[in-house]
């Protein structure tokens, strides 16, 4: 991949404690303690509606936590979020535009998150990890549900952060593909990335195994006890 | 991290991607023009060919079908990026959600609505309109559409993850259209009967200054409740 691997920061540190989150008057999961360090892997385990895409939505950003607390550092600075700058995320939608060939669609993500254009070697280098080179001048949506989904996973390659979050990641994967999702993820922790992935496929990577039924709300609350 | 540094090409990345997107196949901006261009001269047939009605009526109708051909193509502002999943990655960009607001509704005015002004005075001759107004249609149309894409921003972004919600939208947002049309109706008007259309423009101006102030805000506030 790149001539210079670049070396994440290794004292950044993620801890959640206690966490706890709400969707539509129902509490998904509670009392969740994480603690990832550079280099780790969590992979994020649980049956269907234990709550690993509201954790990982959660970590983006885009939920409130409704109890516990969320900490970010990297040294002596701290954040009680993770802050946007040092994480990628991909969720369920593949966050590509069915008319623009994938080319366009891979230049504007790069461009979308560190405002530079994207240089073409990364961009080869970057199609080649999910073997993608030759569908680059191609429009999205003909592409087939596998394609699209590497086609989203790329992301990873196009731009350099930290933390990533991943959201079923194996899904729709064929054997070949998902041992190059497992290399791409075991070469970023192996330079301090931090990888936080909802996934009920192994991936060939050693990580730490959290798994969300753990965290199920014990008992009613109080306010939702009379429906 | 330099933020500030780099949301500038990123705003115009964004701003660049919509204008794209609205004039690629299955984008709005085409669709908008046509409505406007054949509702209005649907007028002429159903009111006839009477010139002095047509020219009494012109300003009016004008007017309303642009608001309406805006708020077809507002339909879609942020629902397509929502359904796609690219709305999490702006939101997550640099710009924040306020800069993404602002990078849509400018590509939104530069596609859609600004064609629509340009396109005015083709409709003016159909719809019999005085000379002396064109100038004051042009002009009002390009005072006031800012204010369509940037009203309709905040009913785009309130209704982003309501199934079918354009009609719902159009329910929201249809009613806050009333100043910026009495106003560029009235600019129009006042330049049609020789008297100065200034006063109607200045208002105009502020309605849609005030729709800047608000309605950025309230879209970027509206579409981070939308991905709670």
């Amino acid at each position: 991949m790149n001539t210079v691997t670049k070396v994440f920061e290794s004292n950044a540190k993620l801890v959640g404690t206690g966490l706890a989150c709400r969707r539509g008057g129902r509490m998904v999961f509670e009392g969740l303690g994480i603690e990832a360090l550079a280099g780790d892997f969590i992979c994020l385990r649980g049956s269907n509606g234990s709550g690993k895409s509201t954790f990982l939505r959660l970590l983006s950003g885009f939920l409130p936590q409704a109890d516990g607390a969320l900490n970010w550092s990297v040294g002596d600075e701290t954040a009680d979020h993770l802050p946007p700058e040092i994480f990628l995320q991909s969720g369920h939608q593949n966050g590509l535009k069915p008319n623009f060939t994938l080319r366009e669609n891979a230049a504007f993500f790069a461009s979308l998150m560190t405002g530079s254009a994207l240089p073409g070697e990364d961009l080869r280098s970057a199609s080649a990890v999910f073997d993608l080179q030759h569908l680059l001048a191609d429009p999205v949506q003909y592409f087939s549900s596998g394609q699209r989904h590497r086609a989203a996973l790329m992301r990873f390659a196009l731009v350099d952060r930290q933390v990533w979050l991943m959201d079923e990641p194996t899904v729709g994967l064929d054997a070949a593909n998902r041992a190059a999702l497992g290399q791409l993820i075991a070469e970023h922790i192996a330079r301090g990335g931090i990888v936080i992935a909802a996934t009920h496929d192994p991936l060939g990577v050693e990580g730490v195994e959290l798994n969300m039924d753990d965290f199920q709300p014990k008992a009613m609350i109080a306010e939702e006890a009379w429906l | 991290m330099s933020a500030a540094a780099n949301s500038m090409p990123v705003f115009l990345a964004v701003v660049r991607r919509d204008v794209k997107l609205a004039w690629s196949q299955g984008g709005g901006a085409l669709l908008a023009l046509g409505f406007f261009f054949v509702a209005v001269s649907l007028f002429p047939f159903g009111v006839g060919p009477a010139p002095q009605v047509l020219a009494r009526i012109a300003p009016g109708v004008i007017w309303v079908v642009a608001l309406l051909a805006a708020v077809i193509s507002l339909d879609r502002l942020y629902q397509a990026d929502y359904e796609d999943g690219s709305l999490d990655d702006l939101m997550l960009s640099p710009i924040g959600p306020l800069g993404v607001s602002a990078a849509k509704v400018l590509a939104h005015w530069l596609s859609t609505t600004l064609p629509l002004a340009l396109l005015a005075p083709a409709l003016g001759v159909l719809m019999n309109l005085p000379d002396q107004a064109y100038g004051a249609l042009i002009l009002s149309l390009l005072v006031g559409t800012p204010a369509l894409s940037l009203i309709g921003s905040v009913g785009a972004a309130l209704t982003v993850a309501v199934r079918r919600g354009g009609v719902l939208m159009l329910l929201l947002i249809l009613p806050l259209y009333v100043p910026t049309l009495i106003f560029g109706v009235g600019a129009v008007d006042a330049a049609m009967s020789l008297t100065d259309p200034m006063p109607h423009m200045a208002l105009l101006a502020a309605t849609t200054l005030i729709a800047l102030v608000v309605g950025l805000f309230a879209s970027a506030a509206a579409l981070k409740l939308a991905l709670e």
